[in-house]
């Protein structure tokens, strides 16, 4: 039944203003970024910069309006008959769908115009992972606060941290740690940042992938491999998951 | 003088003009082929005086160990076959002024203590290798102790895999006087390879794909190499421990991979390089140790790093490049540098030229922060391209403070130079 | 039909509903007033299932209605302010809810036309006033047919001739045996409409009587004045 919650939200998302101008936005860029660069190597790290970059801000930020805008219309919802779960999943559903939307067609189609082969279809499942990624973070961040402002607050910051703080940190641990050979943990490390995840599975696919050195080799060792790449996959999708499942726990158990 | 029959022989015009100076010269030319007066090459060795020629039919010639100790000249005609079963050294040049042309050599012995070649030159002088094809040999070409010789339109081929069970194209050593000439070298460890050679050229080559370097230098001081290719190989090029190298107008394209380098400089000092193009390789050249080298008028172009200058470089002049496309324009693992940057075009310089003199009016800094945490601690290569790194390196840019305060151009160039 | 036994709920220190038992019929129609934080719309809630009680149990018809929520097939709730999806067209949102309810045939829609909604059926949300979108609400509530309608200040928001519009649907609604709540702080509005009266106080249900009953004891002939007599009578005390 959540897919009929879904189907309706996705169609209400499409036509919001922010999620325009979004799709715009991604559009212009790209077409500007693949027109200037000759090389078209060159333009997907261009543009690889910018989807990491907006596409979570963007994700995380505008899930968490729109579900403290719709504080009303759950209730609304809540006091149909129908699992409070549902309402949630749909609701997630809905959000995630219309933004990957929103995100092949602003990015995806001119990455399909430009880039041939398979890096074009890893950037745009990464885009669409990294959508999913913060959407459902976004969730998370709703449901922790019941203050609007607070809330968008702790969305923000989540994702200053993911796109800034944590390489920070990571670099600070590098340098720490300069005298042992943490290669090997740093892949670990870097699993734990879904944006740095998906920058490096695509840097790996670029031929620029040599000067990452012996690091790099060791990434492309476990994630160039068949096996690594499920890893990655998985990695991601949980990712995805598990932020989502928590917030639907406590969205049933919840006051509202 | 044996008959031979005509067609053919006449219309050969080089062998007629051959035969016109023996004549003159009252030397003889002796024709090995099936059907012609001697059955095999060690024969007509044998049979033959200096100054005389021998000419070898078309055909397949398995003889062993081919040692031509006499000064004569040795060419093929409708390129016949020089085999060495994988187990002879093919063809082994022990006189002075000997002219090998025209033979497809293959198949030489492989790896053993003697180092056997297609060719191998022992001792000689005046020796000319032409126009062969070197197929699937151990070493190419080979030469040692000799002086005055001439290879040239050689195409030599090997299909290595690992550096340890394939030799080097055309390998020279303890040699002088060496002209190296529009070969065309693929599938050795190095392509050319110079060790205590002295006053020699390697001009028009094309070195690719070979496993190791494109060219190899050591000790081999007064030097030459212009316009040559060197396309895809470990590396493209290394000159090690050598005085007075002169590099022009070659083109140091795709050496690309986790160690390659366009051009690897040690310990070199009093060198010149003049109009390189050094394009899309993980690094335009590498220098370590070097000095008093002049880097002028070169192209850098779409490299991982344009120049990677060691802090144990000193003394040298960067002058009037373009960098263009490069990743890093620069990389250094310290902070001691006595080189100079002037004049340059650098694509990332982003300053301004009000009194419209074509220079910058701020000098370019073209180490980036990131480079040097990279030198200082490769793993972070890592952040390559996120988002902290790009912020790193635009406060960087503003407010220098990590990176050496004299790296610098100060004459940048608003536009690239027409090279 | 519905029966509130022992229900108890606490946010954090603030003990908003303590040991609240209550049985309500068909037919009544009930007027649940009280002062602002009394617990009004906590109980609502609960009933609703949107607000879990700490303790205590709801059933609805016999049965209880924790971890349940088919039960509220036979809820409408018109909510006191109401917000749907701005890109949303009034259209949508009544095929989006008759898609959840898994709706036939069968519906009420008289209050629907009575607004005239079918006439801007294209209208987003967004633009529509607070009026109109109370108008949704209201017909929302009643398009169903449901046994229980649970009305928050129903008439708040709406134009004179729209809430008198609505009070006569819900008089009707009532003789066909449906069990009304209605929150309201306009006790004169009430006084034509409800059967029954509960005032909360600080959590707790002061009483639960019919109207008749509290007017007889307070010897006065209005609602409004019923409530107040009652008040008075407290604060003298």
């Amino acid at each position: 039944m959540f897919n009929k919650i879904q189907k309706f939200i996705f169609s209400d998302i499409l036509k919001n203003r922010i999620v325009l101008a979004y799709t715009l936005l991604l559009a212009i860029l790209s077409w500007s970024v693949f027109s200037i660069e000759d090389d078209g190597n060159k333009g997907v790290l261009t543009l690889l910069n910018i989807i990491l970059l907006t596409t979570p801000l963007v994700s995380i930020i505008f899930t968490a309006i729109y579900l403290y805008n719709s504080s009303e219309f759950i209730e609304l919802l809540l006091s149909q008959p129908i699992k409070r779960g549902k309402i949630w999943t749909g609701l997630f559903l809905g959000l995630f769908s219309s933004l990957a939307v929103a995100f092949i067609i602003g990015a995806g189609v001119p990455i399909m115009f430009f880039v041939q082969g398979s890096i074009g279809l890893i950037l745009i499942g990464s885009g669409v992972m990294i959508t999913g990624i913060f959407v459902s973070l976004g969730f998370l961040c709703t449901i922790l606060t019941r203050d609007k402002a607070r809330g968008i607050g702790i969305s923000i910051l989540l994702w200053l941290f993911f796109s800034l703080l944590f390489d920070g940190l990571v670099l600070f641990l590098l340098f720490q740690f300069a005298d042992y050979p943490i290669e090997k943990v740093m892949v670990g490390v870097s699993a734990l940042n879904p944006i740095d995840l998906a920058r490096i599975f695509i840097i790996l696919q670029l031929d620029v992938s040599a000067m990452l050195g012996y690091t790099g080799a060791i990434f492309k060792d476990f994630f160039g491999t068949g096996f690594g790449a499920i890893i990655g996959f998985v990695l991601m999708c949980l990712w995805a998951v598990i932020p989502f499942m928590v917030s639907r726990r406590m969205f049933i158990h919840k006051d509202l | 003088m044996p008959i031979s029959p005509g067609g053919t022989f006449f219309s050969n015009l080089l062998t007629a003009s051959l035969l016109l100076v023996g004549h003159i010269c009252g030397a003889e030319t002796h024709h090995v082929g099936e059907g012609f007066g001697l059955a095999s090459i060690k024969q007509a060795i044998h049979a033959s005086a200096k100054g005389d020629t021998i000419l070898v039919h078309g055909g397949f010639y398995k003889e062993g160990n081919i040692i031509l100790d006499k000064s004569v000249s040795l060419i093929g005609l409708d390129m016949p076959v020089l085999d060495g079963q994988k187990k002879f050294e093919v063809l082994s040049i022990k006189a002075d002024s000997v002219l090998v042309s025209g033979f497809k050599v293959q198949f030489s012995g492989r790896a053993s203590l003697d180092d056997p070649g297609g060719i191998k030159v022992y001792d000689s002088k005046y020796v000319r290798i032409i126009g062969n094809h070197l197929y699937d040999n151990f070493f190419g070409i080979y030469l040692q102790y000799s002086q005055h010789c001439v290879v040239k339109d050689n195409i030599i081929e090997a299909f290595g895999r690992e550096e340890q069970e394939i030799g080097n194209g055309i390998h020279c050593w303890k040699c002088e006087d060496l002209q190296i000439i529009a070969n065309t070298i693929t599938g050795h460890r190095d392509g050319i390879y110079f060790e205590f050679v002295y006053r020699s050229i390697a001009w028009r080559n094309i070195s690719s794909d070979n496993i190791r370097y494109g060219l190899h230098f050591m000790f081999s001081n007064d030097d030459a190499y212009i316009t040559n290719i060197f396309r895809r190989n470990g590396a493209g090029v290394a000159v090690m421990f050598t005085k007075n190298v002169k590099m022009y107008n070659n083109t140091f394209i795709d050496n690309w991979g986790d160690a390659a380098t366009g051009l690897l400089l040690k310990e070199i000092s009093d060198s010149y390089l003049f109009n390189n193009r050094f394009v899309r390789n993980t690094s335009g050249i590498f220098m370590e140790g070097t000095n008093r080298i002049r880097i002028e008028k070169n192209i850098f172009k779409g490299n991982g790093w344009g120049m990677k200058i060691q802090a144990s470089c000193s003394a040298s002049d960067i002058l009037h490049n373009n960098f263009i496309g490069n990743t890093f324009d620069i990389g250094t693992n310290g902070s001691l540098v006595l080189n100079t940057f002037d004049g340059n075009f650098w694509d990332k310089y982003e300053g301004y030229d009000l009194n419209k003199d074509k220079v910058g009016d701020v000098p370019y800094r073209p180490l980036s922060v990131f480079s040097v945490i990279v030198e200082q601690n490769p793993p972070a290569m890592l952040l390559y391209r996120s988002f902290i790194v790009t912020l790193l390196d635009r406060s960087e840019r503003l407010i220098p403070t990590l990176t050496p305060d004299n790296f610098i151009d100060n004459i940048p160039r608003m536009n690239a130079l027409p090279l | 039909m519905i029966e509130i036994r022992n229900v108890s709920k606490r946010f954090g220190k603030l003990e908003v509903l303590k040991d609240v038992n209550l049985t309500c019929s068909p037919g009544q129609c009930i007027a649940l007033i009280g002062p602002n934080g009394c617990g009004k719309t906590t109980l609502i809630k609960c009933i609703l299932g949107m607000v879990l009680p700490t303790s205590g149990s709801i059933y609805f018809k016999g049965k209880n209605v924790s971890r349940d929520y088919k039960y509220r097939c036979d809820i409408g709730y018109m909510p006191q302010v109401g917000r749907y999806p701005d890109n949303m067209s009034i259209g949508k949102v009544f095929e989006m809810i008759k898609d959840i309810r898994s709706a036939g045939e069968k519906l009420d829609e008289e209050l629907v036309t009575s607004y005239q909604l079918k006439a801007m059926k294209h209208k987003k949300m967004r633009t529509l006033s607070g009026g109109t979108v109370q108008k949704v609400s209201a017909s929302l509530s009643f398009l169903f047919s449901p046994e229980v309608l649970i009305l928050d200040e129903p008439t708040a928001g709406l134009d004179p001739l729209a809430a008198e519009i609505l009070k006569e649907k819900i008089i009707k609604e009532k003789e066909n045996g449906k069990l009304i709540f209605i929150t309201s702080h306009l006790l004169s509005e009430l006084d034509e409409l409800v059967t029954h009266v509960i005032l909360m106080q600080e959590g707790e249900i002061r009483f639960h009587m019919p109207v008749s009953e509290l007017k007889e004891t307070t010897q006065t002939n209005s609602l409004a004045k019923a409530i107040t007599h009652i008040l008075k009578l407290d604060h003298v005390q």
